[in-house]
């Protein structure tokens, strides 16, 4: 049988992706690249980033002092020499995408102008509007429809990974649209497939981050690095979970608990609403446990107030923070403090990959969220997340088309076999004989064990209680059975597909995180609460295995800033 | 919250041989969305629905659909503010679009018309430098600072009439784009966007009708935008097009009689083209039935006629 073959392919149509597209097709216009997505590209979660992208720009900044902010805030997790890099290539990409036309928000003077973000030290986090991650995602898709040797394969579902021997032949994707089933080969392949925050119930992330490409990754023998560092961010809206951004606090907004006080003053005094996430949403819990906080219909919750900051600033600078708490709480931040809690927002943790985006499979590269390069640590800044989706996307996608130059063609033949049997394994959800169990039912159950056990504050018999949730959901996953059994737009299909990867991705970062006993970043145990640099200050890898997950540990990368007390 | 029933289309292409619609009935929590509304029914009720969602707060653009019959993004509606007084709320796909399945619309043709108008930059001078951006005063960007913010849901497309009468036509979100390009300070190629979009199925085939300002979830306003590009073809001396001619001579002769004469218009709009002038003569018959032409009934001028003149001055004074 004759597959479609690609020099490369990258899945995933977010920022991470469609950089790598755009990077590929230019160092190498001979080339074809395929850009397979879920979804339609500009539907990808990315264009939900609210806040700014991060980036060097001004006289006033340095390097230097972005290297040492994110380096400090990951609480000495990153590798420094990665940090180097991104720093130095982040302006760059920033003004690459004006060039291809993002409206940046500006000065008055028609310069690009820059706010305040949690951690970091000085103003340098360039915006558009409150809808930065909304004009980034469709400047790259735009500009993509410009190069004619970038193939989209929009809502096409990847299965598996295909490799042999070590390397990567190609991918098995489910075209939704017909529910065709359908090898596609190529030299390389990139992952850009996001992070996987809709593992937890309480979340900013939108539907389709499932965390399908870490397992995709996973299954075939590569390593999940750092998976127990999740973000919670501090401010996410009871109930939906609907992030108002940081940008919010980074214009001037207050956090306050029901006694009205600014209490981050008792936690983090030198930065107050701008301090590092990981601190600002133990702060709020803690004032939760300590009966601080209000109550309302969907728990515990404190205020950001934004009332001062006045109607002109609040329509300029954050319209979507208005729009957003209007149409879902009825609330006008103008005139309302608006209730927030803290919210599972983004997994630092990724397949482990170097500084040019390769994974230990040759072929196989991997950027943007479901990486771990790593430049985040124990706890990512706010706006380094885009610029890292810019620069390591970009870098992947150069390295995987110069890389494919040398790589031989797939052969069919090689891989006819194992795209048999996963075929057979995708399409016997649509023949299973009637079952006791219902989807949506074991989602909510793994979602919610998440959110008990692998939380803010973590113990080591929760998170034992998760892993053994965990292990029963599998079991129960043999008895659920589909109502849909047809093929076209098959959503239950392929909600199944993503609950397979959910369940391998909260087993890793269970894993991870009971396997860690210390606290360190987003990651606080209460069996285990100071930071242990002796034996922790290293990557967590979480292999999968036929027993069940294995849990390595590899060296920090450290080059100029020795491990210190993480104080704000 | 009271019992809703929620009359949603279906339409499953492997066993349906047509779309029907299936009533469920529940009570939503306070604060539902309609897409809350819809993942009950699909994670409780009925896993066989089919829509597509994904970031549900009103910014991918993936869950238009029409309820009660007007396009939405449905992840921004609040249930209680479309029952009607029945009880009852209608769920259809977006209109103008082949169904595939349930509340899933093709929607291949929305990305080829998008595509069509040439969505990027095209700059023609270089960047002051490689490492400066191009400087872009924030009143320059305030010129499309709206149209800037499509999500390309397609709401627009499915409610706009003129679509639905002329498949050709461009429609209001890929206009909208153009506009937003050929409005921007850092591109280069306006004169050619612009004539691109004055062929058939381009800016002068919108009828006005303003129904994708009303539909339009975000600010964009497309008609609006569509004005705008008229204006800048006009500037542009860009009127060799019927509908650039039909607004110039309407200017005209308004501006010299100080009243609409239908006989010259269409003459002069369309130009000598026996054809087209013939395609009009049902039209022309039917008004002169309703005594909207009288053509027996020699030109003239109103009175007042200056007044009209002076008011033309000082609008075009005033652009
Ligand atoms: C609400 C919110 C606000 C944020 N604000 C900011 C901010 O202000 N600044 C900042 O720096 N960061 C922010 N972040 C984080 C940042 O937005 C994300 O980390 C980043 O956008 C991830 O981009 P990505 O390209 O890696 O993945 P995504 O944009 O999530 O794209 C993933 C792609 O993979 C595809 N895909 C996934 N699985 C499959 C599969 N099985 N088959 C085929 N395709 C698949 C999807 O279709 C999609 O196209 C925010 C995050 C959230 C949730
Ligand atoms: S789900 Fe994204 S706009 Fe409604």
């Amino acid at each position: 049988m004759e597959y479609p073959v690609h020099d490369i392919l990258i899945i995933g149509g977010g920022a991470a992706g469609l950089r790598a597209a755009i990077a590929a097709a230019e160092a190498r216009p001979d080339i074809s690249v395929a850009l397979v997505s879920k979804v339609y590209p500009m539907r990808s979660h990315t264009v939900s980033a609210e806040g700014g992208t991060a980036g060097v720009l001004r006289s006033d900044d340095t390097f230097d002092s972005h290297a040492y902010d994110t380096v400090k805030g990951s609480d000495f997790l990153t590798d420094q020499d990665a940090v180097e890099l991104f720093v130095r290539a982040a302006p760059e990409e920033i003004l690459q995408l004006e060039h291809w036309g993002c409206p940046w928000s500006r000065d008055p003077d028609g310069g690009i102008a820059v706010r305040a973000f949690g951690g970091m030290s000085v103003k340098r986090t360039v915006y558009a509007a409150d809808k930065t991650g909304f004009h980034l995602l469709h400047t790259l898709f735009q500009t993509s429809l410009r190069y004619s040797n970038i193939r989209r394969y929009d809502e096409w579902f990847v299965t598996a990974l295909l490799v042999d021997d070590g390397r990567i032949l190609g991918v098995t994707a489910l075209d939704v649209r017909s529910g065709q089933f359908l090898p596609l080969l190529a030299r390389a392949v990139i992952l850009a497939t996001g992070g996987c925050g809709r593992v937890f119930a309480f979340t900013t992330n939108g539907m389709i981050k499932t965390g399908d490409g870490m397992a995709l990754a996973y299954r075939i023998g590569a390593a999940l690095k750092d998976m127990e560092f999740i973000q919670y961010h501090p401010t996410g809206l009871p109930g939906t979970g609907i992030l108002i951004t940081e940008a919010s606090r980074g214009e001037g907004g207050y956090l306050l608990n029901a006694q009205e006080e600014r209490f981050l003053q008792r936690y983090v005094p030198s930065r107050m609403e701008l301090g590092p996430r990981d601190l600002l949403s133990r702060a709020i819990i803690t004032e939760m446990e300590e009966g601080r906080a209000f109550q309302g219909p969907y728990g515990a919750y404190v205020q950001l107030d934004l009332r001062h900051l006045g109607e002109r600033l609040i329509n300029e600078r954050l319209p979507f923070v208005r729009e957003l708490t209007q149409e879902y709480l009825g609330i006008d931040p103008v005139r309302e403090p608006i209730p927030v809690r803290p919210v599972v927002h983004y997994s630092m943790g990724g397949v482990d990959t170097d500084t040019e985006g390769k994974t230990s499979i040759t072929g196989l590269y991997a950027a943007g969220e479901v990486a771990c390069v790593s430049i985040n640590g124990a706890n990512r800044l706010g706006s380094n997340s885009l610029s890292e989706c810019l620069v390591f996307g970009a870098r992947a996608g150069r390295a995987a088309a110069h890389g494919a130059a040398d790589a031989p063609a797939p052969r069919a033949e090689v891989i006819a076999g194992r795209a048999a049997d996963e075929e057979r394994r995708v399409a016997a959800w649509l023949t299973r004989a009637e079952g006791t169990e219902r989807l949506a039912a074991l989602r909510d159950d793994l979602r919610h064990g998440m959110e008990r056990g692998v939380g803010v504050f973590r113990t080591g018999e929760g998170l034992r209680e998760v892993l053994g949730k965990i292990h029963d959901l599998r079991g129960r996953l043999a008895r659920v059975t589909l109502d849909d059994r047809s093929r076209i737009f098959n959503t239950e299909w392929t909600a199944a597909l993503e609950l397979e990867f959910m369940i391998d991705v909260a087993e890793a970062i269970a894993i991870a995180a009971l396997a860690r006993e210390e606290s360190r970043g987003s990651h606080t145990r209460r069996d285990f609460p100071q930071r242990d640099d002796v034996r922790f200050l290293k990557h967590s890898l979480a292999f999968w295995s036929r027993e069940g997950p294995r849990v390595g540990y590899r060296d920090v990368a450290i080059t100029r800033w020795p491990p210190e007390e993480r104080k704000y | 919250m009271a019992d809703i029933r929620f009359q949603v289309h279906r339409f499953n292409p492997e066993t349906d041989e047509k779309p029907y619609y299936q009533e469920y009935q529940f009570t939503p929590l306070e604060g539902s969305t309609v897409l809350d509304c819809l993942n009950y029914i699909k994670w409780h009720l009925d896993d066989t629905l089919a829509y597509r969602m994904s970031c549900r707060s009103a910014i991918c653009g993936s869950c238009a659909m029409r309820v009660n019959g007007h396009a939405k993004l449905v992840c921004q509606t609040q249930v209680k503010n479309v029952v009607r007084p029945d009880g009852t709320v209608r769920i259809d796909p977006v209109g103008n679009m082949p169904v595939l399945k349930d509340l899933i619309a093709d929607m291949h043709g929305f990305w080829t018309k998008m595509q069509a108008v040439k969505p990027y930059l095209m700059p023609t001078q270089p960047p002051p430098s490689a490492n400066q951006e191009y400087l872009q005063l924030p009143e320059a960007f305030r010129l499309f600072e709206e149209e800037a913010t499509c999500i390309m849901c397609g709401a627009c497309v499915s409610d706009c009439t003129s679509l639905e009468s002329d498949k050709q036509f461009l429609g209001p979100a890929a206009l909208a784009k153009a506009y937003r390009f050929s409005a921007d300070t850092r591109d280069g190629r306006r004169h050619e966007r612009l004539e691109e979009l004055i062929e058939r199925g381009g800016m002068w085939d919108c009828v006005r009708c303003n129904e994708c300002v009303q539909t339009c979830p975000k600010t964009v306003a497309p008609m609006e935008a569509i004005l705008k590009l008229r204006q800048m073809a006009l500037k542009e001396r860009l009127t060799d097009s019927i509908g650039a001619r039909h607004v110039t001579v309407f200017t005209d002769i308004v501006g010299r009689r100080g009243i609409l004469d239908e006989r010259e218009l269409p003459v002069r709009s369309l130009g000598f083209n026996p054809v087209k002038l013939l395609g009009m003569a049902p039209v022309a018959l039917q008004s002169v039935l309703k005594g909207k032409i009288r053509p027996l009934e020699p030109p003239h001028k109103v009175k007042g006629v200056e007044d009209v003149q002076r008011i033309h001055r000082e609008m075009e004074d005033g652009s």
